[in-house]
């Protein structure tokens, strides 16, 4: 029977009803009596020096209430950067200014250059017309090897356009002497191409500020509100904690996109107080596409050694990284440390080498997207394997097999340590779902119609939970990774858990209360949670990494276990038993070997009038904090397959089935992991086929639109019957109290090497020598492939 | 957007003099002209709706058997009711998304003849006429380049007569972000010969492909489609470049041909 409440239960989303009903309250949604709007004058130049900007017009016009450009900013700080990686002679990475808006020079289509406070949207946007600009328009920088290689450099005070030159993992000599010593070596070069989040709402900024007590409040639409508060108060406006609250309410996807802080957030919180006046800013999509941090953007060669018996002997590769014009909040991290510890994938490799050029130029900041370096890793590593396979006439799922790592915990070549797994599980899982055995029928089948039928496996691991405090500062990281949680219980018994982590789709509202219901025995309806405003929750480092349930979560479940030693001690003192002979189960305290009982609604009453309490002893009230800081990363892991039709007329790609079989360790709401890891997937399946943010070489960005984005539809899924994704297979996580590993990302990493995995399949199905196929494998892209 | 007046007049005849004025514009369905706007790429000062004339709207059949739609008439409404001319209703039916079709008419998509477009390859390769407020112009000088017609400045279509072929069929290769037509072909078969309109391909807009109706004219089969065209002049952008554009028209319609009833 499965159950209906608790850990296990697949409890339908309660807030669902408020979203499906239109009752959200999106930052958009708010609004400040008085508020006053906002409208950006962006570049539309990649590149330039702003000579002047000439304002005087346009501060005459209808409803403006002040013109700001980047001499108002000269005092203020810039954007910080909160990773700082140390490159391969132990330099420290290079990290030019991130003015709020531009100051001396425009450095991507869509930099902010001046911004129009006024009564309304339609008057800061006539004003801005009327600004004047003086621009020199300088060489745009939009490749990455011509940006290193020397010409135009996107900031003048720096010596390069290359941020870090970085190696990671086993040393030179080893790696080297293993390729010379290999039976087989694979070579790929490949892109990851740069991708735009496209949350469902564009980001939102409101600033506001009082006078009266000299506080200023910033409504946002982040994944984490505290972190906001942290680097915008200390880094850049100079406001202390206690001066500023930051207010992330209902927001409409992430995906990574809002885990930074941006210009926008800075600008509306220092204009408020600047114009003593709510300042409130809504992008629109156009703004989206060319301010919202992009994600991915890697150019990669990558080699595999084999020996004779084809046991994987080392792995080697080369990336450049783009980092577009200025380093995004978390963009060093992203190639670097979630990148290369992950490069040893699900293989016993002994030698990894990881090298990673960052690089700078005229384009939108890249950092983290839904996987966050991950994805790279996994593309690379399961894309020279499938063509080792291919090259040396193996079966690519033997292959993957003989070479997996089988005993835990396992001390990576590249820094991290596994604690726990079953990779032949999940691909035994795997099997099993995508029917392998009967390929071969539909395969021919596929034929018959003048189809070329392809299967794509693909195997991934991903370290989530992120992240271990003293590991990250070692590693650069400028902040702590742990998380916090409040556990409120009421008088009455209900009870508030006030998290550090900020649900932005992920069902938290419904997942977190199964949580504490299941270990207190009470209705989860008693329990809500709240999250997304630092004056209300103790502190948290919000949402991304796959990280809520496993870093946040145990916060939680540590908190309830102070609550729990609490409420026994009241208990005890209401039964007049000791306090070791007190057990709750089912909401009920009872004295062990008696049918002498309290409900929890009984000591809770009495922890908030203690009129029959051991007050010499306990506090009355019954609040709890635990901080919690994890002990290592956690690392889902799974084996993934699809199977693709390719119309060898037209070359387009017909994804006909698609299976996942995922290790998430113990899962809270199985319906809501498959919810998320179908999104994912969603999302993996979009950046293989579809999704390409393409600059031209001028740095004009050509794909800013809907129109001209492809985002993937229902209509571009399996349907439902073939679209299957399985977490059955669950090695619990060895470190953390619920045993989780998180399974936000999951989808996202495992796909795309899957589905191209399937395109080059089929492909030689039908005799074409194609080794690989970027992303996304439009038509085109396979049409020319199939016919030179 | 930037502020404008709005008149939404009951007749043709009051829509041509709300046009007249300065700076005037038609509001059709609003499904291209409004994000337009919205992007301030442009500033009428009086829009003219066409949306409450009821004389505009509509499906029948013409005395001389033809189709007459009327030029107010949305993609809903033709792909729900213009049943006489199965390749045309179903053409419309995978016009966008339905709230696009449920907005946007057959009038709006002529007049603004998008090169990706799908209507104008049905117009074009049925041999249509558009009817306006003025006068009556066959397809075949009606289409006058990418977003260029023979309309002049405040002409309204009031009406679009489709001869109805013995077969037809539209086949639509879609762009994979907007979903437009990356290429389309229309071909129909009328008792004195094939039409083939080619839609999303050429820089010149929509055109007929001259070899093929000549081919399919003498021998109406897919075997008799010729090699597809050369890429020369055909549109290359960021979805695809003009020899696989030329290359999706040989094959389009090959398909269309198959598949026309
Ligand atoms: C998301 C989306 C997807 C789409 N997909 C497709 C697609 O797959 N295939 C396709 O063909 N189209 C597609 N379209 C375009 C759609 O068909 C539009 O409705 C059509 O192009 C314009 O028609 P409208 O009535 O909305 O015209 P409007 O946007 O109102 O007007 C367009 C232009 O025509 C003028 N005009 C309007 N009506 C008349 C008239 N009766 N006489 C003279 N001038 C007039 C206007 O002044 C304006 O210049 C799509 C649009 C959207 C938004």
């Amino acid at each position: 029977m499965p159950k209906d409440q608790g850990i296990g239960a697949s409890t339908k989303r309660r807030e669902d009803v408020r979203f499906l009903t239109g009752a959200g309250n999106y930052t958009d949604d708010i609004n400040v009596h008085g508020q006053a709007y906002v409208h950006f004058l962006r570049s539309d130049v990649a590149h330039g020096t702003i000579n002047g900007i000439n304002t005087s017009a346009a501060e005459g016009m209808p409803g403006v209430v002040r013109i700001f450009t980047g001499a108002d900013f000269e005092g203020v700080g810039g954007l910080p950067c909160g990773w700082q990686v140390t490159d391969k002679n132990g330099e420290p990475m290079q990290e030019p200014a991130h003015p709020v808006l531009a100051q001396g020079k425009v450095r991507h289509v869509g930099d902010p250059i001046a911004a129009v406070v006024a009564d309304s949207l339609e008057e800061a946007r006539n004003a801005a017309e009327a600004i004047e600009l003086d621009i020199t328009e300088l060489d745009p920088v939009v490749d990455m090897k011509a940006a290193v290689a020397g010409g135009a450099k996107v900031h003048d005070d720096l010596s390069s356009n290359l941020c870090y030159d970085w190696q990671f993992g086993s040393e030179t000599e080893a790696v080297e002497k293993a390729f010379a010593e290999a039976a087989h070596v694979t070579t790929l070069e490949l892109v990851n191409q740069r991708m735009v989040a496209n949350p469902m709402e564009p980001r939102v900024a409101v600033g506001d500020y009082s006078r009266a007590n000299d506080e200023s409040t910033l409504y946002t639409t982040s994944q984490n509100p505290h972190v906001i508060r942290l680097l915008m108060g200390a880094f850049v406006l100079g406001i202390p904690e206690h001066k500023l609250r930051v207010v992330a309410p209902d927001v409409g996807g992430g995906f990574g996109t809002k885990i930074f802080h941006y210009a926008e957030e800075a600008f509306c919180t220092f204009a408020a107080k600047a114009c003593n006046r709510a300042v409130k800013w809504t992008a629109s999509r156009s703004e989206a596409f060319m301010s919202d941090a992009h994600g991915r953007d890697h150019v990669t060669t990558i080699k595999l050694a084999l020996d004779k018996d084809n046991n994987f002997t080392a792995v080697h590769t080369d990336t450049y990284a783009n980092m577009g014009a200025y380093l995004s909040t978390f963009a060093p991290s992203v190639p670097t440390w979630l990148h290369g510890t992950l490069m040893a994938g699900n293989y016993k490799t002994p030698n990894v080498q990881v090298n990673v050029k960052a690089v700078f130029t005229t384009t939108v900041p890249v950092d983290a997207y839904r996987g966050a370096g991950r994805p790279e890793a996994t593309f690379q590593l399961e894309r020279v394997i499938d063509k080792a396979a291919r090259e040396l006439g193996l079966d690519p799922i033997a292959l993957r097999r003989q070479n997996f790592v089988t005993q835990f915990p396992y001390a990576t070549p590249v820094a991290v340590e596994y604690d726990t797994g079953d990779y032949h599980a999940t691909m035994d899982k795997m099997e099993e779902l995508i029917d392998v055995k009967g390929f071969a029928a539909r395969r021919a089948e596929s034929e018959k119609r003048g189809k070329l039928r392809g299967l794509g496996i693909n195997c991934f691991i991903e370290a989530c939970g992120i992240a271990p405090s003293n590991l990250v500062g070692q590693l650069g990281a400028r902040a702590g990774l742990y998380d916090a949680a409040t556990v409120r219980v009421n008088a009455t018994g209900s009870i508030s858990v006030m998290v550090g982590a900020h649900s932005h789709g992920q069902g938290h509202e419904t997942a977190f209360p199964q949580v504490v219901a299941e270990m207190l025995g009470i209705d989860e309806n008693m329990i809500d949670i709240v999250h997304g405003d630092s004056s209300k929750i103790p502190f948290g480092m919000g949402t991304y990494g796959s990280r809520s349930i496993a870093v946040c979560g145990s916060a939680m479940v540590r908190a309830t276990e102070k609550i729990i030693n609490k409420a026994k001690k009241i208990a005890s003192h209401l039964l007049e038993a000791s306090e070791a002979d007190i057990e709750l189960k089912d909401g009920q305290f009872s004295v062990a070997g008696t049918d002498k009982s309290v409900a929890w609604g009984d000591v809770t009453l009495a922890a908030y009038v203690p009129h029959n309490y051991p007050l010499e002893d306990i506090e009355p009230g019954l609040e709890e904090t635990a901080f919690y800081d994890p002990a290592n990363f956690t690392y889902p892991a799974g084996a993934y397959a699809c199977e693709v039709e390719v119309d060898p007329d037209t070359g387009a790609v017909d994804l006909v089935a698609f299976v996942s079989a995922d290790d998430f360790g113990n899962v809270i709401n199985p319906m809501i992991v498959e919810g998320q890891v179908h999104g994912g997937i969603a999302q993996g399946i979009g950046q293989a086929l579809l999704e390409n943010c393409a600059y031209d070489e001028n740095g004009q960005l050509l794909s800013a639109s809907y129109m001209d984005y492809a985002m993937p539809r229902a209509d571009d899924l399996p349907n439902m019957a073939n679209y299957r994704v399985d977490h059955s297979c669950q090695t619990p996580c060895t470190h953390n109290p619920l045993g989780v590993k998180g399974c936000g990302e999951a989808g996202a990493i495992g796909s795309p090497p899957t589905v191209i995995n399937a395109i080059v399949d089929a492909l030689q199905s039908g005799g074409h020598k194609v080794d690989h196929i970027d992303m996304p494998a439009t038509p085109q892209r396979v049409w020319e492939a199939m016919n030179g | 957007m930037y502020s404008f007046d709005m008149e939404s007049p009951s007749t043709v005849a009051d829509a041509a003099k709300a046009l007249g004025q300065d700076e005037a514009q038609a509001l059709g369905g609003g499904q291209t002209l409004i994000p337009t706007l919205k992007q301030r790429l442009a500033s009428p000062s009086v829009l003219v709706s066409l949306a409450g004339i009821a004389e505009m709207k509509g499906v029948c059949t013409a005395d001389d058997g033809s189709l007459a739609i009327g030029g107010g008439t949305t993609h809903a409404t033709v792909a729900a009711e213009a049943g006489a001319y199965a390749a045309l209703a179903a053409l419309a039916g995978n016009i966008g998304d339905p709230a696009v079709r449920n907005r946007g008419t057959i009038g709006g998509s002529l007049a603004n003849n998008d090169p990706s477009a799908c209507y104008p390859s049905a117009a074009l390769g049925s041999g249509a006429t558009i009817v306006t407020n003025k006068r009556e112009i066959a397809a075949d000088d009606y289409f006058q380049g990418m977003f260029a017609t023979a309309l002049d400045e405040g002409e309204i279509i009031t009406e679009v007569r489709f001869p109805v072929p013995e077969k037809a069929s539209y086949m639509k290769f879609e762009q994979p972000a907007s979903r437009f037509a990356l290429v389309g072909v229309f071909v129909a078969k009328y008792a004195d010969g094939v039409r083939v309109a080619v839609t999303g391909a050429s820089e010149e807009g929509v055109y007929r492909w001259s070899e093929a109706e000549a081919a399919l004219s003498a021998n109406f089969s897919a075997d008799a489609v010729p090699a597809a065209p050369s890429g020369d002049g055909m549109i290359s952008d960021l979805h695809a470049s003009g020899d696989y554009r030329a290359h999706l028209v040989g094959v389009m319609t090959k398909r269309a041909v198959a598949a026309a009833s």
